[in-house]
């Protein structure tokens, strides 16, 4: 019991210093400034883009997770994790390796169709994927490798196709799995700096999501810095409460 | 088994001896005095807050303190703003050397100076280009040219607010890709052929070594003045003392032209 709340204070004591120490004059003024509904806006656009994105590709790789075994499984679920355990600077690094000008992909890319990826709003998406995708596929592949199996094969058995039994059994049983994991990939999505700094790029209106803004912001305007900080920790506050009955469950 | 295995379970037996290791190792690589532990001996770490574009100059010169005066000495090397708002914040340190004049302004305001402050280095800003200047980059003017993927340091960084000023003298308006928080970011995305310019210290150029320097004639140049001091809550002020005056030495201020930055 101690421990627990030892636990709820390490999380609670420096929110509690934000709010103390919060100039509440600034916080109005800051949240009307059209700077912060630009970053405000871009960080909602490019954690949710993330999200879906995520969603569209985690899905299919966390059935494959659950599908795989043995010494393939591990390996496969090593690389996807990998994202989660990366400092995200050099995850940043590496994407510009894959997608930067001179990248693996992004190098033919420039070349044969002058398309730049680096400091555009496209590049903070794949960076905010790239580090949030991960606690999507970990949470789905969860949820798939706990179902009963035998649901999938009595629709089998009376006659379901492969896509008919995902869609109609599977899918509606993990759903719990992956609300929660789509929660955690985009809450993960919204804080995310060092990816997007590096890859990025830091502009604001097109790259200058709200952690940036708000470590630019330190520097120079303390007060500015925490008033933008308060805002991003009530609108993540505001979303994870509103969908906790509904989506929260198997969190 | 054991009374030892049934009390504690396997990974938590891991952790303990993770520990023990750790706490072994530790003490290991920390010098034991055999016979002088009881007498005063003077502090031997000195810990030295130095704006990023310092480094690799003040590692050369924190080499020759060490083997001069046996002063280990640990850096914080970063933004000049991040610093100082570490320092404000009440972050311990015995030597401070500031990118610009403002900042140190702001400590000397904070109380945190001791004495005052003395400008060790100049600095001036270049032009970075990739090796062999693919794109043909000449002065500040091409900067505005269509087609060219330009970053520049954020203006609360001094190398931004300077880069800012010489844009403002040279008439140019440049829509930079990305405003980094630290000038070694423009560098490195220079340097990794991601961005085709950047504007950032001499010093920065001479250093990194990866990238080609394109100078911006005087008339449109901004020169930086570097600012040091010991700090007013220094734990290790002899140590201090000995550094900041080695940095104003003839042997600092050579390896600092060394390293691209000019004399005080």
């Amino acid at each position: 019991m101690a421990l627990a709340v030892a636990g709820l204070l390490l999380f609670l004591l420096p929110l509690a210093g934000l709010v103390a120490r919060a100039p509440w004059d600034q916080v109005g003024p800051a949240l009307v400034a059209p700077e912060t509904a630009t970053a405000l806006g871009l960080s909602l656009f490019c954690s949710v883009t993330a999200t879906a994105i995520a969603l569209v590709l985690g899905i299919p790789l966390a059935l494959l997770l659950a599908r795989t075994s043995g010494a393939p499984r591990a390996i496969l679920r090593a690389l996807t994790t990998l994202p989660m355990v990366l400092p995200p600077v050099v995850g940043g690094v590496a994407l510009w390796l894959a997608f930067g000008r001179r990248g693996l992909v992004g190098g033919p890319l420039y070349n044969a169709f002058g398309i730049q990826i680096p400091f555009t709003t496209a590049a903070a998406v794949i960076a905010e994927t790239f580090v949030a995708m991960p606690f999507l596929v970990i949470a789905v592949e969860g949820g798939l490798r706990a179902l009963d199996a035998r649901y999938e094969e009595a629709a089998r058995a009376l006659g379901a196709g492969g896509w008919k039994v995902f869609s109609r059994v599977t899918l509606p049983l993990v759903r719990p799995a992956i609300f929660s994991g789509a929660v955690l990939c985009w809450a993960r999505a919204l804080g995310e700096f060092g990816a997007t700094i590096t890859f990025a790029g830091n502009l604001p209106g097109r790259t200058q999501t709200i952690p940036l803004a708000v470590y630019i912001a330190l520097e120079t305007r303390p007060e500015g810095a925490i008033a933008l900080s308060l805002i991003l920790l009530a609108v993540s506050l505001a979303i994870l409460i509103g969908m906790r009955d509904r989506w929260l469950g198997a969190l | 088994m054991s009374m030892w295995s049934c009390l504690v379970s396997k990974p938590l037996a891991a952790l303990v001896a993770f520990y023990v290791l750790a706490a072994l190792t530790g003490c290991a690589s920390r010098s034991y005095c055999p016979n002088e532990c009881t007498q005063q001996v003077a502090p031997t770490n000195l810990t030295v807050f130095a704006a990023a574009s310092l480094q690799p100059a003040f590692d050369l010169i924190a080499g020759k303190v060490k083997s001069q005066y046996e002063i280990t000495t640990t850096f914080n090397y970063a933004g000049t703003q991040t610093l100082t708002s570490q320092l404000t914040q009440g972050a311990q340190a015995d030597v401070f050397a500031s990118a610009d004049v403002a900042h140190m302004t702001t400590a000397q305001n904070a109380g945190l100076i001791a004495g005052s402050s003395q400008v060790f280095v100049h600095n001036r800003l270049e032009i970075a280009v990739e090796k062999s200047n693919p794109k043909g980059i000449h002065s500040l003017a091409d900067l505005a040219r269509p087609g060219l993927t330009i970053v520049l340091a954020d203006p609360s960084v001094p190398a931004g607010k300077y880069a800012q000023q010489a844009l403002a003298k040279a008439g140019v308006t440049v829509h930079p890709a990305s405003l980094e928080p630290q000038v070694t970011g423009v560098l490195s995305k220079v340097a990794f052929g991601e961005a085709d310019a950047g504007i950032v210290y001499v010093s920065d150029i001479v250093t990194s070594g990866k990238v080609s320097g394109i100078a911006i004639p005087d008339s449109q140049n901004v020169i930086a003045d570097y600012p040091i001091a010991m700090l007013s809550g220094a734990q290790n002020k002899t140590g201090a003392d000995a550094f900041v005056k080695y940095v104003l030495s003839s042997q600092g201020q050579a390896i600092l032209v060394g390293a691209g930055f000019e004399r005080a």
